[in-house]
């Protein structure tokens, strides 16, 4: 029997064929991979074939709630999106706030299976049970704001919507999948897919009530968890600020990247604070469903008497846009922040490669012939926000950088690829790690490419000691083991890492959606599921997959950083390759980062369903 | 209690109308609550919250004298009701009445004072200071 929380169907699209039904979820994907996350893994894992092109239309896009998405529990609004990522050649997913996820599962889904490419531009509308595509050249090239409002005046204030920008029609692969005004699933490049599909949004409309086992159980430990988050110091502290309220230790600590990861420190760091943001273009604190420490912060900027509502800018767009790119002034960061959003581009890996391009053109190898006149400089808005258009639309230079920076130095050449900060082929995020020896092994063993949140460790790198290795690589697993579990459930970490709220909680929460006793433990082995499988896609997808794909960038092991309180040092790469032997055998992995067969015995993965059934069946 | 809403509050969370639907038929389902959050975006940025204050222009204007007065406030009863009538939406000056394909009555709020108690920005009050905001203050800090 189905456990509860889910409604044992999921939607399959067919873009080709115009067509879609429903197959049921099954107890072996509920019970074991839970939701969100781990659905996407497992999805993919059994139905993305190797060789697959990410643009082609066998690439499935996976959006998958969990379980617990939009039920009455502290932050509860969490959806995954999930494909083969045209970033990295590999698993690629990220995750969402806002209302979305709650739509889906309102409409009757316990995820969305999207394949195919439409025969024009479209809207895949889902009305409950109804499912159409809609018509959408007026929409295509509209920025994803504008595509929004448009969707919802021609649709109705009650559909949820998940739209790209134009970056996502021209398959720039960061593209990003924006809804309500400022949530974004950025990573990975997911937005281009859906380009690549002919889908320019997704609209959802829900009117169903949720799946759950026990109600009242549901209420009463919502209540008082509730009651609980409210009560802890960090939820009154932490929340005015949201996550920019970090940047002021980060760059206290030598880590907030400056000017293409070549300094931890800014000297204009102020302009980059939560409070400074408090203080000077705030409209108002926005949640996500269920939401008790709303940490977007909706902000009206003026800029040379342009003014621009934006979400944020939360910390990583403070980082990327900010300080990786010599800015400033606040409202400088916040307008790139609206652009990126508008044109529908990662804000994080959008920086990146803009720091990227003012290193490249520094050294000559982007000059003023490509940038039609224009000179290309950290600080400088007016060069940056041109840039990011360039991207957006692919035009000249931008054509070049829409690969990302991984792709941009294979192209430049010139010993560009030694300051192109990816992991991967997917761009650094907001913290310099080459004085941080554990969040440095996350970003290099992340499975999506370069990303900080599956396993937020810098703050373990100061407790303990940042050059220390002992004990870092059982930190970046615990964290990376953790993390899954709020990706599965498709709730948000913030309320762990950032509030104080225990992890203890989770399985009785789950538990009273479903029914079914679980403990965390039980979850985290779960988790350790999840990251073997997205482990084992990358070796099958990408041949020669191993090691050398989990080394950073040479900057963090060759080049010392300049400034702040780790001035002259830099990661030694002996001190590398032993964190990465340590990794691996923890993990059961081999020495090339290969799991061992014992490993996958005992996590019970079994082959994918597509190598069970013969080529071109079902 | 009477229903109070600070719509410079609301972050848009819609606690209020999942702790509502549990209050009223015992599910999980913003679209069966009593109370509800429209967003104004992107600008200027606004919430616009649609709750009853149990000023009883519903009551008074209900033909079938489905809806009575309570200690609490206005209820209605669901055996009286007659839809598809949907003159107490028409007589509602805060937009507060609701329906939904699978609810034969129409919704309105009980004055139960959940959405009150659990609201995380505080942005839902009693008038009459009797149900406590259960969550912090923060949002004076700059």
């Amino acid at each position: 029997m189905m456990p509860g929380g889910y409604w044992n169907a999921i939607l399959r699209v067919d873009l080709d064929r115009g067509a879609h039904w429903i197959t049921s979820t099954g107890e072996a994907l509920a019970r074991g991979y839970i939701g969100g996350r781990g659905f996407a893994a497992r999805l993919l894992y059994d139905e993305l074939v190797p060789g697959t092109d990410p643009f082609g239309p066998d690439n499935p896009v996976v959006v998958a709630p969990g379980p617990m998405t939009g039920v009455f529990m502290p932050n509860t609004g969490k959806v995954t999106f999930a494909a083969r990522s045209p970033a990295t050649g590999l698993y690629g997913d990220s995750n969402m706030g806002g209302h979305f996820g709650l739509a889906v599962r309102m409409a009757g889904y316990d995820a969305l299976v999207i394949r195919g490419r439409a025969s024009e531009p479209s809207v895949l509308v889902i009305d409950d049970g109804r499912v159409r595509l809609l018509p959408a050249g007026d929409l295509w090239g509209l920025g994803s704001f504008d595509a929004e409002v448009r969707l919802k005046e021609k649709l109705g204030e009650d559909f949820q919507v998940a739209v790209i920008g134009p970056a996502g029609e021209n398959r720039v692969v960061f593209a990003c999948i924006s809804h309500d005004f400022g949530r974004q699933a950025g990573r990975t490049g997911v937005g281009a897919v859906l380009g690549s599909k002919n889908i320019k949004a997704i609209a959802v409309r829900g009117t169903r009530s949720l799946p759950v086992a026990n109600p009242r159980r549901v209420m009463q430990v919502g209540q008082r968890l509730f009651r609980h988050i409210f009560s802890l110091p960090g939820t009154a502290s932490w929340t005015p600020y949201g996550t920019a309220g970090v940047t002021t230790l980060i760059n206290e600590v030598g880590a907030l990247p400056t000017e293409n990861f070549r300094r931890g420190t800014h000297d204009h760091w102020q302009e980059l604070t939560g409070e400074t943001l408090r203080r000077r273009i705030l409209v108002r604190d926005k949640g996500c469903t269920a939401c008790a420490i709303p940490c977007g912060k909706y902000s009206r900027a003026r800029l040379d008497g342009t003014e621009r509502y934006v979400e944020g800018p939360e910390y990583e767009s403070m980082a990327l846009l900010g300080s990786n790119l010599g800015m400033a002034r606040l409202e400088e960061v916040a307008h790139l922040n609206w652009l990126c959003d508008q044109l529908g581009l990662d804000a994080i890996s959008a920086g990146a490669v803009a720091s990227f391009a003012v290193e490249a053109f520094e050294r000559g190898l982007i000059t003023r012939q490509d940038t039609d006149g224009r000179k290309l400089a950290f600080g400088d808005y007016e060069s940056l926000a041109w840039l990011m258009e360039q991207i957006a639309y692919r035009r000249g230079v931008g054509d070049l950088l829409a690969g990302g920076v991984r792709h941009a130095a294979q192209a430049l050449g010139g010993g560009s690829d030694a300051y192109a900060i990816h992991v991967k082929g997917l761009e650094v995020s907001g913290y310099e790690p080459r004085n941080t020896l554990a969040m440095l092994l996350s970003y290099m063993t992340c499975d999506i490419g370069a990303h900080h949140n599956r396993a937020w460790a810098i703050l373990h790198d100061i407790e303990v000691g940042r050059y220390k290795v002992e004990g870092k690589a059982e930190k970046v697993i615990e964290l990376q083991h953790l993390r899954p579990v709020y990706d599965m459930l498709c709730v948000c970490r913030f309320p762990w890492i950032e509030v104080g709220f225990g992890t203890e909680h989770y399985a009785e929460m789950l538990s009273a959606v479903t029914g079914e006793p679980v403990t965390w433990e039980h979850l985290t082995h779960l988790a350790e599921r999840v990251w073997n499988i997205t482990r084992l896609m990358a070796i099958r997808d990408r041949p020669g997959f191993g090691r050398a794909d989990d080394l950073p960038p040479r900057r963090f092991y060759e080049e010392p950083v300049e400034g702040g309180p780790a001035h002259g040092h830099h990661a030694d790469l002996a001190d590398i390759q032993r964190l990465l032997d340590r990794y691996y055998q923890l993990r059961g992995w081999d020495e090339n980062g290969h799991p061992k067969p014992e490993t996958l015995e005992r996590l019970e993965i079994g082959p994918p369903a597509f190598a069970r059934r013969p080529a071109g069946a079902g | 209690m009477i229903l109070q809403a600070l719509e410079e509050e609301c972050s848009g969370c819609l606690a209020c109308e999942l702790v509502c639907s549990l209050v009223l038929f015992k599910e999980l389902n913003p679209r069966k609550a009593a109370i509800r959050i429209r967003g104004e975006f992107p600008a200027p940025g606004a919430y616009r919250i649609a709750c009853c204050d149990q000023c009883g222009d519903c009551a008074a204007a209900c033909p079938h004298q489905a809806i009575y007065r309570k200690a609490s406030g206005y209820w209605i009863d669901p055996d009286k009701c007659r839809l598809p009538c949907t003159l107490c939406a028409d007589a509602c000056p805060r937009d507060a009445i609701f329906f939904h394909a699978d609810v034969p009555h129409a919704i309105k709020c009980v004055s139960c004072g959940q959405c009150v108690r659990y609201c995380p920005t505080r942005a839902l009050v009693d008038k009459d200071g009797k149900v406590e905001n259960m969550a912090p203050v923060w949002r004076n800090a700059r």
